[in-house]
């Protein structure tokens, strides 16, 4: 027999915050897999909002790429606000 | 009177919620075996917040577990379809389904309940019960329409329940008298709603709707199948055998 | 609930050096691995293994206590340990996704447990005779877990110790259940408190086995411990339980089945600790192998579980696949 498919699950704690992956589980379907989300992940008041994607709905990066994907940004120190001087007499910026 | 009528749903929830319990550790898939359960707190915790106020409005001093575990087969005044045996998943679900399409529409009626408890777990309970129906009625419709098997499964389980729908609407004496006092609302008005449900579920599920069932009856007055006394002997179990215990 | 020793772990892997002491540079800077990570495949076989064992320890966990459910003497109880079983559940659904992110699927952990080729804790191994093991294992069992998890939220490995945060934060209230259970029966009747004794005498020297073999002959603890798999040893956490768990019994007013048992000052690096007797590891040994009074038969429920369920997820299958063809009744 086939495998039952594999959905990760996201949830928002509160209005306000963003969905945040919190596990996954295995449904046949959407809107199964919405109700085991449910079911499985708020139980105890996590959450407000669910979204449910198939796990091989995803596409990720590739640990291999890491350096090439994330390196070169961290010398770019001119995107962040610590780069430049402003003397203290003008006040907080 | 009054604490019969709130004892004949409190009986329901809890028979059901037990016989949903049977299931724990046993269900098709994993992700049923946190669903089940969810469904049976909600039941019991509905039983408990009943029997409480049945108690308080009996005035002889019960309080939850003596209504739930030191009364008999007789005394139990649930409606046959709840005490009907898990048997198999298709079954399960279409009880469930049944009982909750009707108590929907039931809660939503008497959360305008003149009795401020019934109001409270009326509010509650029907957001509960309206969370069953969806989960009970999505799987019948892919148990329905889903393999050669399962649509046997699935007509063989309305065979062996439908005759069981009839009880729900029907409002014992003490029934009736609670409707009159307004505290519940009127079983028979229910059915307008119970209909287009389940009828819904069920054109979606390729099932068809029996006609012509003879509708059993007799749990409001006791009158029980074989069962319900095998259920409460084991639950009722340890609780007789240390009588006046704490637990 | 889980903890026990790893059984049959093999750790052996064929990497270079250079490979394995990079792999080991980022263990010992406390980084997390992530799935897709490079890993050396002894490491990956460790988890899976691990993980697995865990999953399974929760599911087949929940028949003892499920053995309960429909008994419960009251209903706050009923409440309460049907909630507790449905989190194993959870649980076991939780470990088997972070197993899955290695590349196993659930259903062949499924299939390797009923065929009796993957181990779980062997304390369910052993039957639920009355009312008071419900709130021994809650105690015991639950608190012998907790000693074990709560450094596998630490764990190396990204997805285990995310699903062991979350379990951890839910299992708070299984051994507080237990022992409020315990505290209720030797508050009640006599015949209540006996049952009390009668549960811990019998679930005592299970709960120590719990922990595995002493260090001295387990043999995968060493490797375990430098991938971060594992934080603490065997003994080391059975030392905590017992430290813990000894005054507990004494609050309750019962006594724990041990004639051995003594404070001994030497203990913990001079801080004092109890000194227990020695357990019957023969008597582990053969429950593990498949000897326990209950082996079989939790095996054989979990079995006729999923034989049963078969054809009710075969339909859920058939359905999205006629809903992905647009050949449902009503659309």
């Amino acid at each position: 027999m086939a495998e039952t498919p594999l959905w990760e699950v996201f949830i928002r704690p509160r209005n306000g915050l963003a969905h945040k992956h919190v596990g996954s589980l295995h449904a046949a379907d959407a809107v199964m897999a919405l109700q085991a989300a449910r079911d499985v992940y708020t139980r105890r008041g996590e959450g407000n909002s669910v979204w449910v994607v198939p796990s091989v709905a995803i596409t990720a990066s590739d640990p291999d790429h890491t350096d090439e994907m994330f390196e070169p940004t961290g010398d770019k120190i001119y995107r962040h606000p610590t780069f430049y001087e402003i003397p203290e007499d003008v006040g907080h910026m | 009177m009054m604490h019969e009528a709130l004892l004949e749903i409190a009986d329901d929830c809890l028979v059901l919620g037990h016989r949903l319990s049977e299931w724990c550790g046993h269900a098709p898939m994993l992700e049923e075996d946190l669903a089940l359960p969810n469904m049976a707190l909600d039941l019991i915790g509905v039983a408990r917040g009943l029997y409480a106020r049945a108690g308080e409005l009996e005035d002889a001093g019960r309080g939850e577990d003596d209504l739930a575990y030191f009364r008999g087969e007789r005394e139990f005044r649930n409606c046959l379809l709840v005490e009907r045996p898990n048997e198999d998943f298709a079954q399960t679900m279409l009880r469930q389904l049944y009982f909750a399409a009707f108590m929907e529409p039931f809660w939503r009626a008497a959360s305008a309940s003149s009795d401020e408890v019934v109001h409270g777990i009326a509010g509650k309970a029907a957001k509960e019960v309206a969370y069953h129906i969806r989960h009970t009625g999505e799987w019948v419709i892919r148990m329905g329409d889903g393999t050669v098997e399962s649509a046997a499964r699935m007509a063989r389980a309305v065979d062996a329940l439908h005759r069981y729908t009839g009880e729900l609407f029907e409002s014992s004496p003490a029934a009736r008298a609670a409707e009159a006092a307004g505290v519940l609302p009127v079983r028979e008005e229910m059915r307008g709603d119970w209909d287009r449900v389940i009828g819904m579920i069920f054109t979606e599920a390729r099932l068809v709707l029996p006609e012509d069932t003879h509708m059993h009856s007799g749990g409001r007055a006791g009158l029980h199948g074989e069962d319900l006394g095998h259920i409460l002997a084991e639950m009722q179990s340890v609780a007789r055998a240390h009588p006046g215990a704490v637990w | 609930m889980y903890s026990q020793g790893l059984i049959g772990a093999d750790g052996r892997t064929g990497e270079t050096e250079t490979f394995l002491a990079a792999f080991q540079a980022r263990i010992d800077a406390e980084e997390k691995i992530e799935p897709k990570d490079a890993m050396p495949e002894g490491y990956r076989r460790t988890l899976v293994r691990q993980i697995g064992q865990h999953a399974h320890s929760e599911i087949v966990g929940m028949l003892p206590e499920g053995n309960w459910v429909t008994r419960a003497p009251s209903l706050r109880r009923k409440a309460a340990l049907l909630a507790k079983v449905q989190d194993e559940g959870g649980h076991g659904l939780y470990l088997y996704s972070a197993a899955e992110t290695l590349g196993v699927t659930r259903d062949g952990m499924t299939e390797e447990l009923l065929a009796g080729k993957a181990k779980y804790s062997s304390i369910f191994n052993y039957p639920t005779l009355t009312w008071a093991d419900i709130g021994t294992i809650g105690w015991l069992v639950d608190g012998a877990a907790i000693m074990n998890q709560i450094p596998l939220c630490r764990c190396s490995f990204g997805p285990y110790a995310r699903a062991m945060i979350r379990i951890c934060k839910e299992e708070s209230f299984h051994q507080r259940q237990g022992y409020e259970i315990m505290l209720t029966l030797c508050r009640g009747t006599r015949a209540q408190k006996a049952m009390a004794q009668d549960a811990l005498d019998r679930w005592w020297w299970p709960s120590l086995m719990m922990f595995g073999p002493h260090d001295a002959e387990s043999s995968h603890t060493e490797q375990s411990m430098a991938w971060k798999i594992k934080r603490f040893s065997n003994d080391e956490l059975r030392q905590k339980f017992i430290d813990a768990t000894v005054p507990q019994a004494e609050y309750l007013g019962l006594k724990v089945p041990d004639p051995a048992m003594r404070w001994d000052e030497a203990l913990n690096g001079g801080k004092g600790g109890y000194r227990h007797g020695p357990i019957d590891w023969d008597e582990f040994w053969r429950v593990v192998k498949g000897e326990g009074v209950m082996n079989r038969d939790r095996i054989a429920a979990r079995k006729k579980a999923w034989d049963d369920g078969a054809w009710v997820r075969e339909a859920a299958l058939a359905h999205a696949a006629k809903r992905a063809t647009g050949k449902v009744a009503a659309e």
